[in-house]
């Protein structure tokens, strides 16, 4: 289990999720993907923070520099973030579905278009 | 000796005058407008008091007096320069169209009485004035053309001046635009000569009038000296309505009669010979041009004459009389008789103005109508006005010892006396028109004049008769409007004879007009032909006996319904004036231009110019259109293109490395 197995997961995870966000009709499935999306991302961020400094370290820690070695955990604390803000993105997402849905009772992305033209 | 600032008064004055009426009198003071008349009349005193002491000078130094010319504008190597010449044709011209002026304001003073224009029609009339005395005095062909163009523009605004009546709207616009085909051909000799000024040798200044005249011998080719001249002629056709170009004249009619008399008499027709005259040696230059002046000229003087014969209104009769004298002074410059010719210019501008105050004196008694039918019979209330119109009818009809007799006879022994086979052709063609000139004038005078008084205004239905209605009682006109008819019926009487004696008269010397004019060049005097004035003489003098037997006796032996009728194609021919009208309006403007050329350039403007600002706006259009269908407001459709949008960026960026 290498750098590549991992990132091959997230993109993976990635297009189906930007698959799912794309095609599907209902805004609930789409919020769903756009997690899967995040998940992606947070995959991603993770296993590069894990595996790109501290593999420099590991072989030559005099070439990682002080400022390098400083953001040795950036990964993990932006995957925090992103995890905090997206759930409350899916709760106003929710919330804005919930307020459409009240207005003409259908939860289809495709009937929600007075921004056209 | 006249100083220089003094020649220039003679044009500033009139000016001023303008200025003064145009922007204090009229605007502020429009209550007082009589004091307009006032202003310009003292303004052309003034000028005439001034233009006498310049002749006096010219013909006391006996030379012409040189004035430095002022810089007006240097372009590249160019030098256009301002200023005066004052030469014995500038003296003689000055003198002309002050004192003509001069009578025609004075007179206005009772005709326009009155008026609501008052005040605007005196700014009128000093601009015109001033205008033509700028054109006279001009020493560059570029100032001349300035005040040309403004004495044009003056005619308009004149001719135009009861601008309500639609007649007189479209006289103006015919009288500007007909004057402007012939200015055209000035325009292009003097663009001639601003683009080739390269031609002219160090020293000569391509657009001084001098240098130009100075240049036309030897310098210049034959074929440029040509073609300068008759672009020069053009614009003097124009000007002098000679033919093809007469049409506008007895049209513009529809301005008050002084203006006729100052349009007729001195200052927009005699222009185009002024400025013949001004490039006499130019045009002496070259053989073709001469004859061209000439029979341009011979044809105008018949041809013109031919339609006054059947006029009814009094001032076409006068206007197709101008038309003719103006193609005798053009006949006389192209036979070479330059003296003559402003002789006859001269003498001209005294009878013409006269006659056409007097038709305007008849116009006030008879209420306002110009239609002879409907006159007779003012010879007993209006006997001042009868008297001095005689005077004035003799003098055109060229009979001893009145003026017109000398010039018309100098004219005459001229062309008799010229060589070539043009100059033949063109006397005889002077010699007709000498007998119908004699008709005609006795014809409107025995109309106007004689037999019962038959109605006035109150019977010319075409009259807009001042508020009079029934009967009308012909008056004589007051004493502003009789008072010049007599001093320029004195003056149509003696100053041919004065001017130009036949013999030496002590103070003033044999031939001195002519001679005066041709100094410094080397034209000669012909004497006096005792045998071309008597024919000339019994040719008019037959012309007004039958006259007399037509219209001046009660129960005529021919009666002019007969004549009509027995001369009916002719009559028609000439009273229609040849078609031509219905020729320029007809065929030119609404078959070729209208039809032609507009019809042409509409099609083209509507579907190219058009066709291309559509396809342009289409073209936005449509874009638009498929750029807003993309925006279909499906957030996952943005979300596919963004997509898409990115992979593509990413894509080229790989390949691109």
């Amino acid at each position: 289990m290498g750098l590549e197995s991992f990132l091959a997961v997230g993109a993976i995870i990635f297009c189906i999720g930007l698959y799912g966000a794309l095609t599907k009709r209902n805004a609930i499935t789409v919020l769903m993907c756009i997690e899967l999306m995040f998940t992606a991302v947070n995959i991603t961020a993770v296993t590069l923070s894990r595996y790109v400094v501290p593999a420099g370290l590991a072989e030559n820690p005099a070439s990682v520099s002080d400022d390098v070695l400083q953001t040795l955990l950036t990964g993990q604390v932006f995957t925090i973030f992103i995890i905090t803000v997206a759930a409350a993105e899916v709760a106003l997402g929710l919330a804005i579905v919930m307020a459409v849905f009240k207005n003409r009772e259908s939860v289809f992305v495709t009937d929600a278009t007075e921004m056209k033209h | 000796m006249i100083s220089e600032i003094a020649v220039w008064l003679v044009f500033f004055l009139p000016l001023a005058s303008f200025v003064a009426i145009a922007f204090v009198i009229r605007p502020f003071l429009n209550g007082y407008a009589v004091t307009a008349g006032y202003v310009s009349i003292l303004a052309i005193a003034t000028s005439l008091a001034l233009s006498v002491w310049a002749l006096g000078t010219v013909a006391h130094e006996h030379t012409s007096v040189e004035f430095a010319p002022h810089r007006w504008l240097t372009i590249g190597t160019l030098e256009i320069s301002l200023g005066v010449t004052l030469d014995s044709l500038t003296a003689v011209m000055l003198l002309v169209v002050t004192s003509v002026s001069l009578m025609v304001q004075v007179y206005s003073t009772g005709y326009m009485k009155g008026d609501p224009g008052y005040a605007r029609y005196y700014a009128y009339l000093s601009l015109f004035t001033a205008s033509m005395l700028g054109l006279v005095l001009a020493s560059s062909l570029v100032q001349l053309f300035v005040f040309w163009e403004l004495v044009g523009l003056c005619s308009y605004l004149l001719i135009g001046f009861w601008y309500h009546k639609p007649s007189a709207a479209a006289a103006a616009k015919k009288a500007f635009i007909v004057t402007r085909i012939g200015d055209f051909g000035l325009l292009l000799a003097l663009l001639y000569l601003f683009f080739n000024q390269d031609k002219f040798p160090a020293g000569l200044n391509a657009l001084n009038i001098s240098d130009i005249n100075d240049a036309a011998l030897g310098v210049l080719g034959s074929n440029v000296v040509t073609w300068i001249a008759v672009g020069i002629f053009a614009g003097a056709v124009g000007k002098s309505a000679q033919f093809p170009l007469h049409t506008w004249l007895p049209d513009a009619m529809e301005g008050p009669t002084p203006v006729s008399a100052l349009i007729h008499a001195a200052t927009m027709v005699a222009a185009g010979v002024f400025l013949v005259a001004r490039f006499f040696p130019l045009f002496e230059a070259s053989t073709t041009a001469m004859n061209a002046v000439a029979v341009i000229g011979g044809v105008t003087a018949i041809f013109a004459a031919t339609m006054g014969l059947v006029q009814h209104d009094i001032k076409r009769v006068l206007a197709y009389s101008t038309v003719s004298q103006l193609g005798y002074m053009m006949l006389a410059l192209g036979v070479g008789a330059y003296g003559a010719a402003i002789f006859h210019l001269f003498t001209h501008a005294f009878f013409k103005a006269l006659l056409f105050l007097g038709s305007g004196s008849v116009s006030h008694a008879a209420g306002g109508t110009f239609d002879m039918r409907y006159m007779g019979g003012l010879r007993k209330v209006m006997p001042w006005t009868y008297v001095t119109f005689l005077v004035g009818s003799l003098s055109l009809a060229g009979l001893f010892p009145l003026a017109g007799f000398w010039s018309k006879d100098e004219i005459l022994a001229h062309a008799w006396g010229a060589e070539g086979a043009v100059s033949q052709v063109v006397f005889w063609l002077a010699l007709v028109s000498v007998f119908l000139t004699a008709f005609y004038m006795f014809r409107a005078l025995f109309m106007t004049f004689e037999g019962d008084f038959k109605g006035g205004a109150a019977k010319d239905p075409k009259a807009d008769a001042h508020g009079h209605h029934g009967e009308m009682h012909p008056h004589e006109s007051p004493w502003p409007m009789v008072a010049p008819l007599v001093l320029l019926g004195l003056a149509a009487a003696a100053v041919g004879f004065i001017a130009n004696p036949i013999t030496d008269l002590g103070v003033v010397p044999i031939h001195w007009l002519t001679t005066f004019l041709s100094e410094g060049a080397a034209h000669e005097t012909v004497e006096f032909n005792v045998g071309v004035a008597t024919i000339s003489s019994a040719i008019a003098l037959a012309g007004i006996v039958l006259a007399y037997t037509i219209y001046g006796v009660r129960r005529p032996a021919i009666s002019p319904e007969a004549m009509g009728r027995w001369f009916r194609p002719v009559h028609t021919l000439f009273y229609r004036k040849y078609y031509f009208d219905e020729l320029y309006e007809g065929v030119l403007v609404r078959g070729v231009f209208y039809r032609g050329v507009a019809q042409a350039l509409d099609w083209a403007d509507k579907s190219i110019v058009d066709g291309v600002v559509r396809m342009v706006d289409r073209l936005g259009r449509n874009t638009g259109r498929a750029m807003g269908q993309l925006q279909n407001g499906q957030l996952q459709g943005y979300g596919l293109a963004i997509s898409v949008g990115v992979l593509l960026i990413f894509g080229v960026y790989l390949l691109f490395r």
